[in-house]
C-alpha cells in the first residue's frame, strides 16, 4: 500500500492534536505533577575535575529545619545495582551518585530531601565534604596517552571501545586510486539542550508495592532498568507515560535521576521529585553529546570518483559510558551517506575523560560522521578545482540502482537523490546564488555557499550495538497498538511510550482513520502506565513514523478483518465476498445488503448467537510490529543491515561573514527533503525546521567547552547560546517524495532531518568564504570570536 | 509575608517569601501551569507572563514586585475552557511548537505584539519572540502562526461592509 496510494487523511494538512493542550498551558509535564506529601530533592556536586571522597559531614544540614535526609554515594551503591552498561566494562561502573570517587566537576555526589526546593537547597550548601583532588584528564588524545590519569583506575586504561572494520579491498583500492586527501575535522561537545530540564517524581506504595514513576523521559527499556538497578521486580515499576516532555531530541535519560528518587522513595516512605535547575541539568545532567575528532583519508580518481575511505573516530565519552559508545555504530549504517564508495576502513574508538557524561543526541552520532564526509566532499573538489555540487552527482547513488547495498553491509531502501537536488537548484538558482556569492564578495564580505548531502537512517532497528559488542543479541527492535472499539462504537486506540514533541498521538489516530476509513478526529489515543503496555521501542533512532505507525495500521487492519469476518457470517456470504467500506461492510455481489458500523457492534458486543464461531466477543485487537528490513546479527566481517529506511536531505546555503567581526549571516537557506509519505506534513515540516535550527546551534553557537581546570564554562545559557529566532533564516524546504519499500505506508523517518546536514553545510559554507584567504576551519563550533581572529590573521599574512 | 496579587482578573491574598519569584508563586501558590521554568536566569523566556500588558520574565521577578501590577498567564489569554483565542488558535493552525513548553509563553509574547502592532512585519514578530527559546521548531511556524493571528484579528475588526 504505497508508491502514490491515494490517502484519504495521510499526507494532507490537518491539524496536530496535541497543540490544543499545549497552547492553552494544559499540558502536563513532569514539574506539574504534585502528590500528596511530595518533598524535594537537590543534589550536592564535586567541585574538582577528580577527587577522592574524603568525608562527608551530613550534621549541619541534617539539622536545618524541613531537612528530611541526606543520601551518600556509599549507602545508595551498597542498595542498587550499577546502571546499565552498554560494553563490557566491569570496572567503569556508573552509580547515581559518585561512591569514593568523584570523576567530573559537577557529578552528584550527595542528594538532599527538604520539604522544599529551597531549602533543599540550602541543605546542600551546608553538606560538608572533604575532597582529595586528583589528577584529571579532559582532551580525547591526551587520555590515549601512556602517561594520562586514568578516569577509572581499576580499569586499566581509558580506552573503552577500539574496533576497526574493513569492508571490501580498502588497501587495494587506495593502490589503485590517482589522488589521496586527508583531513581533520572535529565536532565540538555541544547537545539538544531542551528547554524544559530532565525531571522525576517518584512515589513508592508499600502496601502494593509499586513504585510509581512520572518523569520527562525519552528512554528504550526505562522502567526494566530502573527495577533492575533497585532490585525489584520489573511489575513493580509503574512508568506513567502520558507526562508530557518538554523536548528530548534524545537527551531525556534521566536513569540515574530516577534510580536516586526511586530509592529515596522507597527508604523514606513519601514521594520525592527532583527537577534539575538549568546548572545541574548543563553540568551533572549527564546531558552532553559527542564530542568526536576524525582522521578521514579518501582516495579518489582525477574526476572526483572516490573509490575507497579510511575514517577514525575517536569519542570523548566523558566519565562514565552507559551507551553513549553506540554513538560511533549507528553511523557505520550510512557510513558512505549517498554516496558509491566501495570500501572502507573504519576505526571506533571511544575513551573516558573527566567530563560530563554524554547521551543519545538526535542522530545518535551521524550527524557528526556527515560533517566529516561532507568535509571530505568539499576538499576534494577544492584539490581538483570542481564545483563541490558536481563533485557529489559524480558520486551520487542513482535512482534506478536501488535498492543499494553498501561495504557495511546495510542496503537502502530507496532515493532518487539526483531528482531532488535538481529540484532544489532550480529553486535555489544555483547560478545566481553563484553570482550573489561573487557580488557579496566584491563589496568586501566574505561570503561562501555551502552544500551537503546526506542521509538520515530511519527505524531503529540499533543493529550496531551487537557490531560493537559480541555479548549483545538484540535482533528484536518492536513498537505497538492497541485498538478497541467500545459498546458504544467509539474508537480508543493506545501507544505504550512518552512523546517529547513528536505529534505521536496525530500519528496513530491518522494511520488508523486512514486504514478504517473514519475520520481521524474520532480516534481518542490514550497512553496507558507501563504495567498496563504492550512492548514499545520508544521514540529512537527516528523510528516511530515506521514502528509505531506500522503497529497502528497492522492494528486497524486487523479490526478491519474481525468487522468484515462479522459481516460476512452475518449476511451468510464467504468473506472474501464482503466489502469494507467506511466503516460499513457491503455484498459485494449485492450492495443493498450491508452491516453498519452500529450494527456490528452491536453483534460484537450483545449478540454472541450472531458472531462467528469461535471469535473472542468485543472488538479489541492489538499489533505488535517488528521494525521491517531486520532481524538478523552481524555476520563474520562485520556486516549487517542496520536501520530499514534512509531519508534523504540536501542542503544548499549563502553565507556571508562581516570580515572585521566574524559574524556569520545565513542569507539564504535551501533544503531539499525525502522521507517518503508524510503522515502529517505540517509535524514533518516543523521537525525539520526545528532540525536546521539545532545544526545551526552546534555548527555556530553551542558547545560545552572546559577550562584547563576541568571546570564547565558554558554552565548558563548565557554561556552556552542556543539560538534566537535572529539567528534561524527562514528556510526554504522543497519537498520530495520517494516511498519506502519496507514500510506500511511509504515513509521513511523525520525526526533527526535538517539537524544531520545543517552544521555539514554551515561548515562547507566558512570553509567557501575564507578559502580566498588560505585559511580552513575544520573545528566546531565555529564561533564568531574565533572566526574574527582567524580572518585577522589571514588577513595580517596577506598583506605581509 | 502577605501580598495581594491581581491574576488575570482576580485579586488573590497570598503569603510568600520576600524570596519567592513570581514565576513559583504562580505555579506553586496559585497552580497556574502554564508558566513554565527553563532557565530560571532571564534567557529562554519559557516563564514569560504579561505584567501591565508587557511581556515580562517571571522568574526574574520576586512575587513581592508584582504586587499593584494587573498579571496575565496563559490561562488569563484562554477565552473559556475549551475554546481557544484567536491566537492560540493560529498557533494550532500551523503548528507553531512541537513539545509544548515554550509555547504559552511565545504565545503570550504574540498577544503582547498584537495588542501594539496589529500589523507586524516578520522582522518584528521575530523581534518579539527573540527573547523566547524554542528548541523544537526552528521558529518558522511561530512566525507563520504570529501572522496568521494578525491578519485574522484584522479581518475581524474590519467593518462589515
Ligand atoms: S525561566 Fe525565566 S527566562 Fe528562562
Ligand atoms: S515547542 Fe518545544 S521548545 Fe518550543
Amino acid at each position: 500500500m504505497n508508491g502514490g496510494a491515494h490517502h484519504r487523511y495521510v499526507s494532507t494538512d490537518r491539524r496536530v492534536r496535541e497543540d490544543r493542550r499545549f497552547v492553552a498551558g494544559k499540558g502536563q509535564f513532569v514539574a506539574d505533577v504534585k502528590l500528596p506529601g511530595m518533598r524535594h530533592v537537590a543534589v550536592v556536586t564535586c567541585p574538582h575535575a577528580a577527587a577522592r571522597i574524603r568525608r562527608i559531614d551530613k550534621a549541619a544540614a541534617l539539622n536545618m529545619p524541613g531537612v528530611h535526609y541526606v543520601l551518600d554515594g556509599a549507602e545508595l551503591a551498597a542498595a542498587t545495582q550499577p546502571l546499565m552498561n552498554g560494553l563490557e566494562t566491569p570496572h567503569v561502573p556508573r552509580r547515581p551518585l559518585a561512591h569514593e570517587t568523584a570523576r567530573y566537576s559537577g557529578e552528584w555526589v550527595a542528594a538532599v530531601v527538604a520539604d522544599s526546593r529551597a531549602l533543599a537547597e540550602d541543605a546542600a550548601e551546608a553538606v560538608e565534604i572533604e575532597y582529595e583532588p586528583l589528577p584529571f584528564v579532559l582532551d580525547a588524545e591526551a587520555a590515549l596517552g601512556k602517561d594520562s590519569p586514568l578516569v577509572h583506575e581499576a580499569h586499566g586504561s581509558n580506552v573503552l571501545l577500539d574496533k576497526t572494520f574493513v569492508w571490501g579491498e580498502v588497501e587495494k583500492d587506495f593502490a589503485a586510486s590517482a589522488r589521496r586527501l586527508s583531513l581533520r575535522v572535529k565536532w565540538g561537545r555541544s547537545s539538544t539542550v531542551p528547554i524544559e530540564t530532565f525531571g522525576v517524581v517518584a512515589a513508592w506504595d508499600p502496601w502494593r508495592d509499586i513504585l510509581d514513576v512520572y518523569a520527562s523521559i525519552q528512554m528504550p527499556r526505562y522502567a526494566e532498568q530502573i527495577a533492575a538497578a533497585l532490585k525489584i521486580p520489573g511489575s513493580s515499576v509503574r512508568v506513567h507515560y502520558e507526562v508530557d516532555v518538554g523536548g528530548s531530541y534524545g537527551v531525556k535519560r534521566g536513569i540515574k535521576h530516577t534510580v536516586l528518587c526511586g530509592y529515596l522513595a522507597r527508604r523514606l516512605a513519601f514521594p520525592v521529585r527532583l527537577i534539575e535547575d538549568r546548572l545541574e541539568n548543563m553540568r551533572g545532567g549527564d546531558a552532553h553529546g559527542p564530542e568526536r575528532l576524525f582522521d578521514v583519508e579518501v582516495a579518489f580518481e582525477d574526476d572526483g570518483i572516490v573509490r575507497s575511505m579510511k575514517m577514525r573516530a575517536l569519542e570523548n565519552l566523558g566519565a562514565y559510558a552507559g551507551r553513549s559508545p553506540f554513538q560511533l555504530g549507528k553511523p557505520i549504517g550510512a557510513i558512505v551517506g549517498p554516496y558509491k564508495i566501495k570500501s572502507v576502513q573504519y576505526r571506533a574508538l571511544a575513551v573516558v575523560t573527566n567530563k560530563t557524561t554524554q547521551e543519545a543526541v538526535r542522530g545518535f552520532g551521524q550527524a557528526p560522521t556527515n560533517l566529516a564526509l561532507e568535509r571530505c566532499m568539499d576538499e576534494i573538489a577544492a584539490v581538483l578545482k570542481l564545483d563541490p555540487l558536481d563533485v557529489r552527482r559524480r558520486n551520487l547513488i542513482r535512482h534506478d540502482e536501488f535498492p543499494y547495498l553498501i561495504p557495511s553491509g546495510t542496503t537502502y531502501d530507496s532515493g532518487n537523490y539526483e531528482t531532488v537536488i535538481a529540484k532544489v537548484l532550480a529553486d535555489a538558482r544555483y547560478e545566481e546564488l553563484k553570482a550573489e556569492r561573487d557580488r557579496l564578495r566584491r563589496t568586501g564580505k566574505l561570503a561562501g555557499i555551502g552544500i551537503a548531502a546526506c542521509l538520515e537512517p530511519s527505524g531503529g532497528n540499533a543493529t550496531f550495538e551487537a557490531l560493537l559488542n559480541p555479548a549483545i543479541t538484540t535482533s528484536t527492535f518492536m513498537e505497538s497498538c492497541r485498538i478497541n472499539v467500545d459498546g458504544t462504537g467509539t474508537v480508543t486506540a493506545t501507544m505504550h511510550t512518552t512523546s517529547s514533541g513528536q505529534g505521536h498521538e496525530t500519528l496513530v489516530g491518522t494511520v488508523i482513520g486512514e486504514v478504517l476509513e473514519l475520520d481521524p478526529d474520532t480516534v481518542r489515543v490514550t497512553r496507558p502506565d507501563s504495567l498496563n503496555s504492550l512492548p514499545s521501542g520508544t521514540p529512537v533512532g527516528s523510528r516511530m513514523a515506521i514502528s509505531l505507525g506500522g503497529a497502528a495500521f497492522h492494528a486497524a487492519q486487523k479490526l478491519k478483518a474481525k468487522l468484515t469476518a462479522i459481516a460476512a457470517h452475518d449476511l451468510g456470504i464467504a468473506p472474501d465476498r464482503a466489502v469494507y467500506e467506511r466503516g460499513e461492510v457491503y455484498d459485494g455481489q449485492a450492495p443493498a445488503r450491508r452491516r453498519t458500523w452500529v450494527d456490528l457492534v452491536g453483534i460484537a458486543y450483545r449478540n454472541y448467537h450472531r458472531m462467528p464461531p469461535g471469535f473472542e466477543p468485543g472488538l479489541a485487537v492489538e499489533y505488535v510490529y517488528q521494525v521491517p528490513a531486520g532481524g538478523a546479527l552481524p555476520d563474520k566481517t562485520g556486516r549487517v543491515q542496520m536501520y530499514p529506511c534512509f531519508s534523504f536531505e540536501f542542503h544548499v546555503l549563502l553565507l556571508s561573514i562581516d570580515p572585521d567581526l566574524g559574524q556569520p549571516q545565513i542569507v539564504r537557506y535551501l533544503l531539499g527533503h525525502d522521507c517518503g509519505t508524510q503522515v502529517n506534513p505540517k509535524i514533518v515540516r516543523g521537525m525539520t525546521m526545528g532540525g536546521v535550527a539545532h545544526g545551526i546551534g552546534a555548527a555556530l553557537f553551542e558547545e560545552f567547552a572546559y577550562n584547563e581546570d576541568g571546570q564547565l564554562i558554558a554552565q548558563t545559557f548565557m554561556d552556552y547560546l542556543l539560538p534566537s529566532a535572529h539567528e534561524v533564516p527562514a528556510v526554504e524546504i522543497v519537498d520530495h517524495e520517494t516511498p519506502s519499500p519496507h514500510t506500511v505506508l511509504g515513509q521513511k523517518g523525520s525526526g533527526e532531518s535538517g539537524y544531520l546536514g545543517a552544521p555539514a553545510a554551515l561548515a562547507n559554507a566558512v570553509n567557501d568564504a575564507v578559502r580566498p584567504l588560505g585559511i580552513f576551519v575544520n573545528t566546531l563550533p565555529i564561533r564568531m570570536a574565533a572566526l574574527g581572529d582567524l580572518i585577522a590573521g589571514a588577513v595580517e599574512r596577506q598583506k605581509e | 509575608m502577605r501580598i495581594e496579587l491581581d491574576v488575570n482578573g482576580t485579586k488573590h491574598e497570598l503569603t510568600v517569601e520576600p524570596r519567592t519569584t513570581l514565576l513559583d508563586c504562580l505555579r506553586d501558590c496559585l497552580d497556574l501551569k502554564g508558566a513554565h521554568a527553563g532557565c530560571e536566569h532571564g534567557v529562554c523566556g519559557a516563564c514569560t507572563v504579561l505584567f501591565d500588558g508587557a511581556a515580562v520574565r517571571s522568574c526574574l521577578m520576586f512575587a513581592v514586585q508584582a504586587e499593584g501590577s494587573i498579571i496575565t498567564t496563559i490561562e488569563g489569554v484562554t477565552p473559556a475552557p475549551g475554546e481557544l483565542s484567536p491566537v492560540q488558535d493560529a498557533f494550532c493552525e500551523t503548528h507553531g511548537m512541537q513539545c509544548g513548553y515554550c509555547t504559552p509563553a511565545m504565545i503570550l509574547a504574540a498577544h503582547a505584539l498584537l495588542a501594539d502592532n496589529p500589523q507586524p512585519t516578520r522582522e518584528q514578530i521575530v523581534e518579539a519572540i527573540s527573547g523566547n527559546i524554542c528548541r523544537c521548531t526552528g521558529y518558522t511556524q511561530i512566525v507563520e502562526a504570529i501572522a496568521l493571528a494578525a491578519e485574522r484579528m484584522r479581518g475581524a475588526n474590519r467593518p462589515q461592509a
